[in-house]
């Protein structure tokens, strides 16, 4: 790259290792490994039904998958749950929007401090000066990045009403408010136009680039992956078919094969 | 808006003192007759409080929960007992104590909200009304060993001062909701509100930003049973002067969840709004009865129509304002501060164009 990065890219952070899953009968995942590095902005990418969003699932801790092992900064995670990763610093969206419909925009985001609160709820009641401090702490910080991505002016709408691009603007802000150092993005990009994915590349590589966040997206658009991305995995039916630069995976003949298909 | 005060805009602080004024130096000076307070502001604050502890646990945390008057039931019967056991404790801190006593039912007959949702939770919180009324139905000595089954309140005593007469029964029913109801609204607006809204809202999503499912819907419970459980101690205290179980039968359960939806799911003040409805409607209908037909309509046919206009508003509400009247409340500000304004401007305008 012909930039200086502020964040050299570092050791493994996250790692995955021989990942099986099935649902019943349905072979969704297959001995899958591979890695992401600190730093680095990570695409995952594959035909639809490829097991992509299964694997992140299984990073995450929502499907259990039946063998293998996640391992984040070096130390392999014995019961993964959605809630122990989000404390070891691990925040991701969702494919299918996953917001708090009838919350305000500023609301969901607060939601993202969650794990920067720590005042109980018999405080919040009672409104100690410990509270607002708390409070105050985390609406500026909240504040901060509705203005980074340039979403100022529906704070305050309830999600639900809004339209479908914002609302994937509001999920990578929630995902932001963690101040994690690893950020998981489900089809970030998905249903929207040239110009808000111009943005939300933007969005991701700002992110990556001022703080540091390791990134790891799974996205179709292929322009998008090969141009932000630093390392691409390809996953088909359940197993990697390819992982390198994407100059590397444009020239792999089994990655073109699965997605331009062979002739038997 | 900016808040000024705690959590509070400066238009929220003029509404309380719009209600503390209302609550504090109009109604009793305007109101002199008994029948008000100890028919209807009474329940009125009782059943507004029940209510809040049902919005908790419904209308904030999603949680669809059934078994109110089953925590009513256990606070009234706690305080009967403290009061009567540990008279050193006093009457606030046994309302208090019988609250506590209430949410840790309340823990216990949450946590099958950690397995089943929607309508199977429901049954499974039916339970505690169930269980709870059984209780101490079967074990004499919650009564006391008292035979005729329905034992008389003990006097309200605070700080040696007998409270006694309506409006001062109404003075301690109001004293206790004004605090709770605030604690709730801190509560509501803060970071507690906003892990059960996304509770609520999106269940794997909320544990994916670190909120813990099993801490945040056991706290949404055991708050509610904690409102409940005061609630229930009030209303035996204040307006039943008698503790017995069938007063806290299913049917006062399902006319908590009526208000809490009727009121509108999610908010506090609908709370209040939802129990003046369910409280006040029967009395309404009761008194065109009278008044219009002249009695030529039967008492048991006003109670049946009653319940036939319940249930329909109960359909119209939820397919056209899940939101209930506070919504509708809030709409009807907005619609005529609006027109208010822009007639204003209108006026302003044109006395302007007069004058230049």
């Amino acid at each position: 790259m012909a930039y200086e990065r502020k964040f050299k890219i570092g050791e493994p952070i996250l790692e995955v290792n021989n990942i099986s899953l099935a649902f019943g009968g349905v072979k969704a995942i297959t001995d899958t490994s591979f890695n992401v590095l600190e730093h680095e902005v990570r695409a995952i990418i594959g035909p639809n039904g490829a097991g992509k969003s299964s694997m992140l699932n299984c990073i995450n801790g929502i499907y259990k998958p039946q063998q293998g092992t996640v391992s984040f900064r070096g130390k392999e995670i014995p019961n993964i749950t959605p809630n122990i990763m989000a404390q070891m610093g691990l925040s991701r969206t969702f494919q299918n929007l996953a917001l708090f419909k009838r919350m305000s925009v500023l609301d969901n985001i607060l939601v993202g401090r969650k794990l920067h609160t720590k005042t109980s709820f018999i405080e919040v009641a009672l409104q100690l000066p410990k509270v607002k401090k708390e409070e105050k702490v985390n609406r500026d910080r909240s504040e901060e990045i509705i203005s980074f991505l340039e979403i100022e002016d529906i704070k305050d709408t309830p999600v639900g009403k809004l339209p479908y691009g914002l609302q994937k603007k509001v999920e990578l802000g929630r995902a932001l408010a963690t101040d994690s150092s690893i950020i998981l993005l489900d089809e970030p990009m998905a249903g929207m136009n040239v110009e808000e994915k111009r943005d939300m590349c933007r969005f991701i590589l700002k992110v990556n680039d001022e703080l540091g966040t390791t990134m790891v997206l799974i996205e179709h658009d292929m322009g998008v992956v090969m141009d932000i991305s630093d390392r691409v995995v390809v996953l088909d039916y359940g197993k990697v078919i390819g992982d390198g630069t994407p100059d590397e995976i444009m020239a792999n003949q089994k990655v073109i094969d699965a997605y331009l298909g062979v002739e038997h | 808006m900016k808040p000024v005060f705690m959590t509070y805009t400066k238009k929220d602080l003029i509404n309380l003192a719009v209600c503390m004024v209302l609550s504090v130096l109009i109604i009793p000076t305007f109101i002199k007759t008994e029948y008000w307070y100890t028919s209807i502001l009474i329940p009125w604050l009782c059943l507004a409080l029940a209510t809040i502890g049902q919005q908790i646990v419904m209308g904030y945390t999603g949680q669809l929960a059934l078994g109110a008057a089953g925590f009513m039931a256990a606070g009234a019967f706690a305080m009967f007992n403290l009061i009567l056991r540990v008279p050193e404790l006093g009457f606030i801190g046994s309302l208090a104590v019988s609250g506590l006593i209430a949410a840790a039912f309340g823990i216990l007959f949450g946590l099958p909200s950690l397995k089943v949702r929607g309508i199977y939770l429901m049954v499974a919180t039916l339970a505690s009304q169930f269980f709870i009324i059984w209780m101490i139905d079967k074990f004499g000595w919650f009564k006391n060993y008292d035979s005729s089954g329905i034992i008389t309140a003990q006097d309200i005593v605070i700080l040696g001062k007998p409270f006694t007469t309506p409006l001062a029964m109404y003075f301690v029913c109001l004293a206790v909701t004004a605090v709770l109801t605030l604690l709730a609204m801190n509560m509501a607006r803060g970071s507690t509100g906003r892990n059960w809204m996304a509770v609520r809202d999106m269940d794997i999503a909320a544990e994916s930003m670190g909120v813990s499912l099993l801490k945040t819907k056991v706290q949404a419970f055991a708050i509610s049973a904690f409102y409940c459980g005061v609630a229930g101690a009030l209303f035996a205290f204040c307006y039943l002067k008698s503790l017995e179980p069938v007063a806290f039968d299913i049917k006062l359960s399902f006319k908590i969840l009526f208000m809490c939806i009727l009121g509108g799911l999610g908010t506090i003040n609908g709370a209040f709004i939802g129990a003046a409805f369910i409280l006040l409607f029967p009395v309404l209908l009761n008194s065109v009865g009278n008044n219009v037909f002249h009695g030529a309509i039967d008492a048991t046919i006003i109670s049946s129509i009653e319940q036939v206009i319940f249930g329909l508003l109960m359909i119209i509400f939820m397919i056209y304002e899940p939101l209930g009247m506070a919504k509708l409340w809030e709409n009807l500000k907005q619609k005529f501060g609006s027109k208010l304004t822009s007639s204003n401007i209108k006026n302003l305008k044109s006395s302007l164009s007069k004058k230049f």
